[in-house]
C-alpha cells in the first residue's frame, strides 16, 4: 500500500458521490435459499468516479455485480441508474440484456468470458450487435445487400480499431481471442465492454492474475477510459495497490453487509476494515494495527 | 491426430522402434474373447418362428467364429498400424497434431469445387452412361444426396452456428412436407406457392417449439427437441382425419416447370420446347430444383454469418452469459436460429413431398434426425464444405454399398447390404467421434478481417451449450 | 373403482420396469453427466438375451420348473448384458472422455442405432413371441358389474424381483466402497482421481450395474408382455429417461419414484383417455418436466454460475 492517494477527498459534508450518483443501490438484499449473500446494502457510485467494491472472499461482491448487471434478480432492494440526460432506469426491473442495451451498464467477468473461437476483432464487433442489427434492417436488408449496413459495419470496425489501439492489440486483431495471453485477454474483455458505449462499466477483479507491469498498464487504461469516455467505473478488486491508486471512493463489504464507505484514505485507516481483512476480533484490532504499522 | 484408442490405453507402446508384440497379441485375444462373450447368445442362436407359434433356435457357430476372427484381425491390424506410427520420429507426430493454418482458402476452393461438380453432375452422368434413361439411377442418387446436403446446411445453422443441439429437426422437414401435401391436395395450390408457405409454416413451428426450450441447456435441449419431433410424428400417425394417419397422403401433385407440366401430351414441357418426351426431364428438373434450394441455403447462411445476427449466433455458441452482458437479446437470437434452420427444413420437406408424390409419417422418424445431425457433426460444425462431404459419404456411401457384388460373393447370396446399412452407420458414428470428434473440417473462418485472413483452429471453437 | 385398482396394479408393475431402466440413466448421468442414449437399446438387447436363454432352457435342456428357468434366465441376462454395457462404455464412451462435449451424446446415438440394427440383423425384424411363462392369477375381488380385479403371479414376480434387486443395489451404492467411489466421482472426478480412486474402473462399474439392472427390466418385460422386437428399445428408453428426469436426474430413489409415476400415468392414460396417444403423453410429460422442473422431484436445483 505504498501508493499515495492521488484524488483529494471530497469536501466535508456530503460526499461528491452523494450529490451526483450514476448508480444508487438501496437496501439491496439477495438470498439463495437460506443463505444471505447480500444484506440490506446501500451505496452510491458517483458520476465520473472510480468506485471500488472491496471485501474479503465470499463477502458478496460478485453477487452485487450480478444483481446490478441483471444476472440475478435481487430478493429485495432497488438499483437506480441515472444517465446524464436524466433518463433513469430501475435495473432490477430490466430484462437481462436491456441492462446493457438500454441502461448502458457494461461488465467484465472474474473468470474471463471471451468468445475464444472468434477473432479479437469479431469479439469487438459482437459487442456492437444491437446497433449493427438495426443498421442491417434486422438482417433482412443486410441479406439483400441494401441499406446502410456496409457503412455502419465500417464504422464499427473503426471503433474496434480505436480500442485495439488503446489496448495495444492491433497486430493481433485477426487471431482467435483464445490464443491471447492472459493479460491481453483481460484488456480485450474491457475493450469489448467499452464497445457497447457504457456510462457505467463494472469490472470484476480486472487485475487478478496480472503481473505488476500489466497491473500498471491496466491502471492507466482505466484512468484513460474515465478521462476520454467519461465512463464511470465500478470495480471489485483484491489488489489494494490498484484500489488505492485509482479509486475515488471505496465501499467495503463483509458477510454481505457494508462495513465502511469513504475515500481510499478513510478506508485505509478504518479499524473495522482492517479487522475484516485480517479476521481478528474487535478488541485485538489495535494490537494488529500496531503490528502492521498503521 | 491424437485420438485415444479404445483398448490400448494400457498396452500402447511408447514411441520406440521396438513394439511389444506379445502384449499386442494378448490384447487382440482379449478383444476376441470379449467379442465371443458379446456374441453369446445373441449371434450364436437365432430365433425363428417354426411352423407353429413357438420359436425355434438355430445355432450359428460359423457366424460367431467369423465375428470373433474379424475382431481379432482388426485388433492386430490396429497394433500393426500403431507399431508403424511408433516407429516414426516424434517430430512428425507433432506435425500431425497441429491443424493447417491455410485450411480456409482450401475449404473455400473445396466448396466452389463441390458446387461446380454438383451443377454439372447430370451432364457428366449423361455422358458416362450414354443416355438419359440410363442415368436415371445416378440422378436420383444425386437428388437424394442434395436433399441431405440441404438438410445438413439447414441444421448447421442451429447446431453448428448457434450451438443449439436439435435432435428433432426432422419435425420441420415433416411440417414442410405435410404443408405442401395438404395445401396442394385440399386447396389445389401449386408447388411454387406452397414452397414459400411451407417454409413460413416450418419457421413458425420452429419458433413455437423453440420458445419453451430456450432456457434449457446441453443434453436436455437435445432430448426435448427429440420429444417434440416424436410428438409431431405420433400426432401425424394418430390424427387420421388431418394427415391420413399411418397410410399417409398419396397422389400429391407433381412438380411443374413453373406451371408447365412434365407430361407427354400437347402443352407439356417436352412439346413446348420441341423435345421428345422423356420422364427424365422431370427428374433432371427436380435435381436442379433441389440444387437451387441447397445453394440458397448455403448462400443465406454464408451471408448471415457476416451479418450481426450470424455473429451473435456464433457468440451465443461461445458464451451465452457474455452475450447477455453485451446487450444481446439471447432469446430472440436463439429463436431466429431455430426459425431460420426450420425454414430450410420446411423447404426441403416440401421438395421431398413433390418429388415422392407420397408421404407418410414413416419418413420422419428419429433416425432421420440422427442422420442429419450426424452429417452436421461429422462434417464439422459450421463448415459448409464439411457438411456437403459428410452428406455424400453418409447418404451415397451406403447406397453404393448396395451394389457391391463381391460382398454377396463373400457373405453368400442371401446377403443384403441394405440390412447392414444402419449397422455400419451406427458404428461409423462412433468411429467418427473417436477419430475426429470435431468433424472433418473443424477450422472456423473469421467473419471480419482487419488485415490478414487466418483460420481459427477447431480447438478454440466451443461447441455451445446445447 | 375396480378398474381403478386394476390400473393401479398394472401401473405399478410397468413402473417397476421403467424404474429399473431409469436407474441406468440416472447413474450414468450422475457420474459423467451424459445421457446414455443407448441405454434403452441395451434394455432391448437384454430382453433378447433373456428370450434366447429361456428357449435354450426349456426346449433344449428340458427344464420344466418355471421358477428355476426364470432364475437362470435372470442371472444369464444380467451377466451377458453387463458385458455389453462394459464393452460399449469401453469402446464408445471412454475414448471420448474430456473430448468435445457433444461427442459422447452423438457416440451414444451411434451405439443406439448400432444395437437396434445389430439385433435386427442377427435375430430378424419380426416380433418374437414366447409362450406365456406364468399364467396364474389371483382374483382379489369381483365387482358388482362382474369386473374382477386380478393380481397375476407375474406381476407379483416383477414387483418382488424389482424390490429385492433394488434393495441389493441400494446397499451396494450406500454401504460399499464402490458406492463411495461412485459418489466421489459424481462430485469431483479429478479430485477423486487424485485421492487414488480408479475413476475409469468406477465409471465402468457404473455402466455394468446400469446394464445389469436394465437386464432385470428386460427379463421382466419379456415375462410381462411375452413378446419383444428389435425396435422395443427406443420408446421404453425414452419413458425411463423421462422417469429419471421426473425423479430428479442423479437421484436413485428419484429414478424409482419417477418410474412408478410414469408407469401409473401411462396405464391410467390408456385406460381413461386414449391408448393411441399414450406415447404422445409420455413425450409430452418429458418435455414439460424438462422445461418446467428440470431438477425433478428429488433432484437438487442448479444455480446458474456467472
Amino acid at each position: 500500500m505504498s501508493a499515495s492517494v492521488t484524488t483529494a477527498p471530497a469536501a466535508a459534508g456530503t460526499a461528491l458521490w452523494e450529490r451526483d450518483a450514476v448508480l444508487a443501490v438501496d437496501h439491496l438484499t439477495m438470498r439463495f435459499g437460506g443463505l444471505v449473500a447480500v444484506n440490506d446494502l446501500s451505496f452510491r457510485a458517483g458520476r465520473g468516479d472510480i468506485t471500488a467494491l472491496i471485501g474479503p472472499n465470499g463477502a458478496g461482491k460478485t453477487t452485487v455485480f450480478n444483481c446490478i448487471t441483471g444476472f440475478y434478480k435481487p430478493t429485495e432492494g432497488m438499483m437506480t441508474l441515472r444517465q446524464e440526460e436524466g433518463a433513469t432506469y430501475l435495473l432490477e426491473r430490466l430484462p437481462g440484456h436491456s441492462v446493457n442495451w438500454k441502461a448502458r451498464v457494461a461488465r467484465t467477468f472474474q473468470n474471463i468470458r471471451l468468445f475464444t473461437g472468434m477473432t479479437v476483432l469479431e469479439n469487438l464487433l459482437v459487442a456492437q450487435h444491437n446497433k449493427l442489427m438495426i443498421a442491417s434492417g434486422f438482417s433482412v436488408l443486410g441479406l439483400l445487400g441494401i441499406g446502410p449496413y456496409r457503412a455502419d459495419e465500417a464504422r464499427a470496425i473503426e471503433k474496434a480499431k480505436y480500442w485495439l489501439d488503446k489496448i495495444g492489440l492491433t497486430d493481433r486483431a485477426d487471431d482467435p481471442a483464445g490464443d491471447l495471453p492472459y493479460g491481453d485477454q483481460r484488456r480485450l474483455e474491457i475493450a469489448r465492454a467499452m464497445c457497447t458505449d457504457p456510462i457505467l462499466l463494472c469490472l470484476d477483479e480486472p487485475a487478478a492474475g496480472l503481473n505488476p507491469r500489466e497491473s500498471n498498464e491496466l491502471n492507466r487504461l482505466l484512468l484513460d477510459i474515465r478521462r476520454d469516455q467519461g465512463t464511470s467505473l465500478l470495480l471489485i478488486e483484491h489488489d489494494m495497490s490498484v484500489v488505492m491508486e485509482i479509486s475515488d471512493h471505496v465501499v467495503v463489504l463483509d458477510y454481505g453487509t457494508k462495513i465502511a464507505d469513504g475515500t481510499p484514505g478513510e478506508i485505509r485507516d478504518d479499524p473495522k476494515v482492517i479487522a475484516a481483512y485480517l479476521g481478528v476480533e474487535d478488541d485485538e484490532v489495535e494490537k494488529v494495527e500496531a503490528e502492521v504499522g498503521v | 491426430m491424437n485420438a485415444p484408442h479404445a483398448m490400448t490405453a494400457g498396452t500402447a507402446a511408447p514411441a520406440t522402434a521396438r513394439y511389444d508384440w506379445g502384449a499386442a497379441l494378448k490384447d487382440a485375444s482379449l478383444a476376441a474373447l470379449v467379442t465371443l462373450g458379446l456374441c453369446i447368445p445373441i449371434v450364436l442362436l437365432r430365433t425363428d418362428q417354426g411352423a407353429g407359434v413357438d420359436l425355434l433356435l438355430r445355432p450359428r457357430i460359423g457366424m460367431v467364429a467369423s465375428f470373433v476372427a474379424a475382431v481379432f484381425a482388426a485388433r492386430l491390424l490396429h497394433h500393426v498400424l500403431l507399431a508403424r506410427r511408433a516407429g516414426r520420429p516424434l517430430v512428425e507426430q507433432k506435425a500431425e497434431v497441429r491443424t493447417t493454418p491455410n485450411a480456409v482458402p482450401w475449404a473455400k476452393m473445396g466448396l466452389y469445387a463441390f458446387m461446380g461438380v454438383a451443377m454439372s453432375f447430370p451432364l457428366i452422368v449423361f455422358l458416362i452412361q450414354g443416355g438419359l434413361s440410363e442415368s436415371r439411377y445416378w440422378v436420383d442418387l444425386g437428388i437424394l444426396v442434395l436433399t441431405y446436403v440441404m438438410l445438413g446446411w439447414g441444421l448447421n445453422i442451429v447446431v453448428g452456428l448457434a450451438g443449439l443441439l436439435d435432435l428433432g429437426y426432422v419435425a420441420f422437414y415433416a411440417v414442410g412436407a405435410y404443408s405442401y401435401a395438404l395445401l396442394s391436395t385440399t386447396f389445389g395450390l401449386s408447388f411454387w406457392i406452397c414452397l414459400p408457405l411451407a417454409g413460413i409454416l416450418a419457421a413458425f413451428w420452429g419458433m413455437l417449439l423453440g420458445f419453451p426450450v430456450l432456457r434449457l441447456r446441453g443434453d436436455y435441449l437435445a432430448i426435448v427437441t427429440l420429444a417434440f419431433g416424436e410428438i409431431i410424428r405420433l400426432v401425424l400417425i394418430n390424427w387420421v382425419d388431418f394427415s391420413g394417419g399411418g397410410a399417409g397422403i398419396s397422389s400429391i401433385p407433381r412438380v411443374t416447370f413453373f406451371g408447365v407440366p412434365f407430361s407427354a401430351d400437347e402443352g407439356g414441357f417436352a412439346s413446348l420446347f420441341g423435345l421428345t418426351f422423356s420422364p427424365m426431364h422431370r427428374v433432371i428438373f427436380l435435381y436442379y430444383l433441389i440444387l437451387g434450394l441447397a445453394f440458397l441455403t448455403a448462400f443465406v447462411t454464408l451471408r448471415l454469418r457476416k451479418l450481426p445476427v450470424g455473429r451473435a449466433w456464433e457468440a451465443l455458441r461461445e458464451d451465452e452469459i457474455a452475450c447477455r452482458s453485451l446487450g444481446i437479446n439471447t432469446t430472440n437470437t436463439k429463436l431466429t436460429a431455430f426459425a431460420t434452420g426450420a425454414m430450410f427444413g420446411g423447404f426441403a420437406g416440401s421438395f421431398f413431398a413433390v418429388r415422392q408424390g407420397f408421404i407418410s409419417p414413416e419418413s420422419f422418424t428419429f433416425l432421420e434426425s440422427a442422420v442429419i445431425l450426424a452429417i452436421v457433426v461429422l462434417g464439422g460444425m459450421g463448415s459448409q464444405l464439411g457438411v456437403a462431404i459428410a452428406a455424400i459419404v453418409m447418404v451415397a456411401g451406403p447406397e453404393l454399398l448396395r451394389n457391391l457384388g463381391f460382398l454377396k460373393a463373400v457373405f453368400g447370396e442371401s446377403f443384403d447390404p441394405n440390412e447392414f446399412r444402419f449397422l455400419i452407420f451406427g458404428l461409423g458414428m462412433v468411429a467418427m467421434m473417436i477419430w475426429r470428434p470435431r468433424g472433418l473440417i473443424s477450422e472456423r473462418e473469421p467473419t471480419a478481417i482487419l488485415k490478414e485472413r487466418r483460420a481459427i483452429s477447431g480447438s478454440h471453437v466451443k461447441e455451445g451449450h446445447g | 373403482m375396480e378398474v381403478f385398482v386394476q390400473q393401479l396394479i398394472n401401473g405399478l408393475t410397468l413402473g417397476s420396469i421403467y424404474g429399473l431402466i431409469a436407474i441406468g440413466y440416472t447413474m450414468v448421468f450422475g457420474i459423467i453427466g451424459m445421457v446414455n442414449f443407448a441405454h434403452g437399446d441395451v434394455f432391448m438387447l437384454s430382453a433378447f438375451i433373456a428370450l434366447i436363454v429361456f428357449l435354450v432352457l426349456t426346449t433344449w435342456l428340458g427344464v420344466t420348473s418355471i421358477a428355476l428357468a426364470l432364475l437362470v434366465v435372470l442371472i444369464c441376462a444380467m451377466a451377458l448384458t453387463s458385458l455389453w454395457g462394459w464393452a460399449t462404455e469401453r469402446i464408445a464412451y471412454r475414448p471420448l472422455r474430456g473430448s468435445f462435449r457433444l461427442a459422447p451424446l452423438i457416440s451414444a446415438i451411434g451405439v443406439s442405432i448400432f444395437l437396434a440394427n445389430f439385433v435386427q440383423v442377427t435375430q430378424g425384424a419380426r416380433n418374437k413371441p414366447t409362450p406365456p411363462m406364468v399364467r396364474e392369477v389371483i382374483v382379489l375381488w369381483e365387482g358388482a358389474n362382474g369386473y374382477a380385479v386380478a393380481l397375476s403371479y407375474k406381476q407379483i414376480i416383477i414387483m418382488a424381483t424389482t424390490a429385492v434387486l433394488l434393495g441389493i443395489f441400494w446397499y451396494l451404492v450406500q454401504r460399499t466402497s464402490l458406492g463411495r467411489a461412485q459418489r466421489a466421482c459424481e462430485q469431483d472426478r479429478k479430485m477423486a482421481a487424485l485421492l487414488g480412486i480408479d475413476v475409469d474402473r468406477t465409471i465402468s462399474l457404473t455402466f455394468v450395474i446400469g446394464a445389469a439392472l436394465a437386464a432385470v427390466a428386460g427379463t421382466m418385460y419379456l415375462l410381462y408382455y411375452g413378446v419383444v422386437s428389435f425396435a422395443d428399445g427406443f420408446v421404453p428408453g425414452v419413458k425411463a429417461f423421462t422417469a429419471a428426469v421426473l425423479g430428479g436426474i442423479g437421484s436413485l430413489p428419484g429414478a424409482v419414484l419417477g418410474g412408478l409415476i410414469i408407469g401409473l400415468i401411462e396405464t391410467f392414460w390408456s385406460a381413461y383417455f386414449s391408448i393411441e396417444y399414450k406415447d404422445v403423453a409420455a413425450f409430452s410429460i418429458l418435455a414439460i418436466v424438462l422445461i418446467f422442473m428440470p431438477s425433478g422431484l428429488l433432484g437438487r436445483p442448479e444455480v446458474e454460475k456467472v
